[in-house]
């Protein structure tokens, strides 16, 4: 059955899609999504892929001195940034549940994305 | 069309840099403008004014600066990326207490909030990634 109860809509819609620590992709995707919540726009970020790892529970800061992406996805509520997507065969591809992620998200399925897409003005792909 | 471009690979690493190019030029060569020219994420590298790549292959960073020149593309750089990749303006390098500058004009500095106008403000805004 659909996890989405009403029709994606925003003006802005952010793909995360590496996975969180190997480059700045993550953080730089977020940077945009937070710029665009701070402008006052109606944000939505969607995870598939790879990108679905950021949303494990305890990443914070490793070796390397990286910040770890879960502060900066406790900050999206504050930036009213309140609609997380996450494909769900991409979570089950990768042996995954949602009980396995930090924050509630809204499954999609993959016949699904198209409409999430269609519902955003912009897009950006990371 | 009004187009912008959305460049987020690093020149010679990656095709994305010269496929962008490519698509400006096919759209000019059909009568499109290409109006404006943003670099994020590793495309910050493109606006590298040091970049010296052997005689025999393209030189990407003259590229964009035709680009400019001939079409008056704005060419611009999201500056948080930029300065921690260390692309830094003349004025960024004395505020960060560094002995030169490795971009210069036409390429200018700007912040996040430019891209996310400039998909308002064009027809089409084309992501080239790696």
């Amino acid at each position: 059955m659909s996890e989405i109860t009403e029709a994606p809509h925003g003006d802005l819609l952010v793909m995360l899609r590496h996975a969180p620590h190997g480059g700045l992709w993550l953080r730089e995707a977020l940077d945009l999504a937070l710029v665009g919540a701070a402008f006052g726009q109606s944000v939505s970020l969607l995870l598939m892929g790879d990108g679905v790892w950021a949303l494990l529970q305890g990443q914070g800061p490793g070796p390397l001195g990286q910040k770890g992406s879960q502060s900066t996805f406790e900050m999206l509520e504050m930036y009213d940034i309140e609609r997380l997507y996450v494909d769900v065969d991409s979570l089950e591809a990768r042996g995954l549940t949602r009980d396995d992620l930090l924050l509630p998200v809204i499954g999609v399925s993959t016949p699904e994305l198209s409409t999430v897409l269609a519902g955003h003005r912009q897009i950006f792909n990371f | 069309m009004r187009y912008a471009l959305l460049v987020l690979g690093g020149p010679y690493s990656h095709q994305a840099a010269h496929s962008a190019l490519r698509f400006a030029h096919a759209a000019i060569a059909r009568g499109h403008r290409v109006e404006t020219v943003f670099f994020y994420h590793d495309g910050v590298y493109n606006a590298s004014h040091l970049a010296a790549p052997p005689q025999d292959e393209p030189h990407l960073v003259d590229a964009w600066c035709d680009l400019q020149r001939t079409q008056g593309t704005a060419l611009q750089v999201c500056v948080a990326a930029a300065l921690r990749r260390g692309l830094l303006d003349a004025r960024e390098a004395e505020r960060h207490g560094k002995s030169g500058a490795s971009l210069e004009p036409p390429f200018e500095l700007t912040g996040l909030g430019q891209l996310l106008d400039i998909g308002q403000t064009h027809e089409r805004l084309i992501t080239f990634a790696p």
